[in-house]
């Protein structure tokens, strides 16, 4: 079977726009995916049908306000796989998902207690621990990343001991595209009673996930990866360590009861949630990830990886060019990092413009592997399924296009 | 095809290491990071009698910052803090708002001009100015 292309692409308005007088061939997914008419619609129907704020009023918009952003948070909980709805947190993204972590399941670790992350992090999963161990004293143990961009598990033996209280890494890598072998992450935390938490954000644009089958604690996503909107996400977490955590932000919507002297809390996962919460954002998520669970995943996931190894085969083809990465399709995501000799990111990327190409150029964020790598940055085309043979193309015009200006 | 942005001249510029190289003794120098791309600048000089005597750069980055500290390197020296900084806020005006190139030798600036129209590149040629303007400060 093969995906009706116009009939996916024509779901997506923006994909008919144009760049510089081209077509727009949207590669840069990994940065920010697009998102369909059926989730641009639920946001407008809501804010036109349902705009209220949740939780306290007794109005009718404010029922059907808190109920699509209850039902929006069954959704996601569908699409991950988590236990129960209250075992999602919204958040605003993956970053605050992580330093809410940091903060609330960091306030119950102690002076050197051990979190282990990796080189090839995202700063999101670098910098909170980092702000954590200055407040607390943790101490921070790095797992290097092997020759083809996957990090080195290799290593666990070694960086996780007795005093590991928590694993973060990347499910998959926004670098490499490097998928973890979160079984084997999980069976070394499991020894020594420490928890794992995955920075998703690369992970759930691709398919549901099943955080409870994993076998790990903590989960933390972006929304505007996933067909969603911006300034929505969330952290799941197991039931038993959201209880026990001390809440994050302090405010209204997360309390039980409120005197000047003091405030008990309202139950998980409310009492992680103060303030108004970006509720249009949240219905806009739900309908992302009931968009994604409809779409027909085992013939998109075949068309993205063929899509994949189309660009994977003319990076290898042309000279001066290295892929920052697994070379094959197994074990991979669809975003794929390289290098074009003597041609800076930037440059590439400017160019790739002018050909209504859209790719990031830079560090992307984790500065921490690029120097590893003694690399200024690389340049990254990453997928969705949206994206069809003529992005392909496009990009390997303006690539030689690039290639030979520069010759 | 307009990718202008990448003319003869600017690639020449790029490619140009007649002024490449850190100085061993400098009065003073400076180096400015762009956050954005992690593209890094390190411009060191020595002044004498309140003008740059040598100056000497050392640049991590793409062929626009590269081009840019090309000139700097080739033009700087002979030029008091002053008359730079007023150099530096031309190329800035001249980016951001359409201003004019800055005279003399400094015309050759107008190479840059296509980068106008790329908003997220500015910082790309004005990062080897920031550096400049930071080691003469230092020197003050
Ligand atoms: C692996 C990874 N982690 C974290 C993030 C941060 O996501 P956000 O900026 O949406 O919080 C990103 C986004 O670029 C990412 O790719």
């Amino acid at each position: 079977m093969t995906v009706d292309m116009a009939v996916l692409r024509a779901e997506f308005p923006i994909l008919s726009t144009q760049v510089r007088g081209k077509p727009l061939h949207y590669l840069d997914n990994a940065a920010t995916s697009q998102m369909p008419q059926a989730v641009i619609d639920a946001v407008t129907t809501h804010e036109t049908q349902a705009r209220a704020n949740v939780l306290r009023g007794v109005h009718t918009l404010a029922e059907r306000a808190t109920d699509a952003y209850e039902n929006a948070r069954a959704d996601v909980a569908r699409y991950i796989g988590a236990a129960a709805p209250e075992e999602v947190v919204f958040t605003s993204g993956t970053t605050s998902a992580i330093n809410l972590a940091a903060h609330s399941f960091g306030a119950l670790l102690s002076e050197g207690d051990e979190i282990v992350f990796s080189l090839l992090e995202h700063h999101s999963n670098i910098v909170p621990w980092q702000m954590l161990r200055d407040r607390r004293g943790v101490v921070l143990k790095v797992l290097p990343v092997t020759d083809d961009g996957r990090i080195d598990l290799d290593c666990l033996d070694e960086v996780v001991t007795r005093r590991t209280k928590l694993i973060a890494l990347a499910h998959v890598s926004n670098v490499t595209g490097a998928v973890t072998d979160i079984a084997r992450v999980v069976a070394a935390a499991r020894d020594v009673g420490a928890r794992v938490l995955l920075d998703g954000a690369q992970a759930v644009p691709h398919g549901p996930v099943d955080v409870a089958g994993m076998g790990i604690d903590f989960y933390a996503f972006s929304g505007h990866k996933v067909y969603g909107p911006n300034g929505i996400g969330a952290l799941w977490a197991r039931r038993e360590l959201l209880d026990e955590m001390p809440p994050f932000m302090g405010g209204g919507e997360m309390i039980r009861t409120v005197t000047v002297e003091q405030t008990t809390y309202a139950p998980t996962p409310h009492k992680f949630e103060a303030g108004t919460p970006p509720i249009a954002q949240a219905v806009g998520l739900g309908a992302a990830v009931r968009w994604a669970m409809a779409l027909d995943l085992e013939t998109a996931t075949a068309h993205v990886n063929r899509l994949t190894g189309r660009i994977l085969d003319g990076l290898r083809e042309r000279p001066g060019i290295r892929v920052l990465g697994p070379l094959g399709s197994q074990g991979r995501a669809p975003v794929i990092s390289f290098e074009v000799d003597t041609i800076h990111p930037h440059d590439v990327c400017t160019i790739l413009d002018h050909h209504g190409v859209a790719l990031r150029g830079g560090h992307h964020c984790a500065q921490p592997l690029m120097d590893h790598c003694d690399i200024v940055g690389t340049t990254r085309a990453s997928l969705m399924p949206y994206n069809d043979d003529s992005d392909v193309d496009a990009l390997f015009e303006g690539l030689d296009d690039a290639m030979a200006r520069f010759a | 095809m307009d990718t202008d942005l990448y003319h003869a001249r600017i690639l020449e510029l790029a490619r140009d290491t007649s002024t490449e190289g850190r100085l061993d003794a400098p009065t003073a120098s400076a180096t400015v990071n762009n956050p954005l791309c992690g593209d890094r600048v390190t411009i060191d000089v020595i002044v004498e009698n309140a003008d740059i005597s040598v100056l000497g750069h050392k640049v991590r980055g793409c062929a626009l910052c590269r081009a840019s500290a090309t000139l700097i390197g080739a033009h700087a020296p002979g030029h008091d803090a002053a008359s730079l900084k007023v150099v530096a806020g031309a190329v800035t005006a001249m980016l951001k708002h359409g201003g004019p190139a800055p005279d003399g030798p400094w015309q050759a600036l107008e190479a840059f001009r296509p980068v106008a129209d790329h908003k997220s590149r500015h910082d790309c040629v004005l990062l080897p100015f920031q550096a400049l303007v930071d080691a003469l400060d230092q020197a003050d």
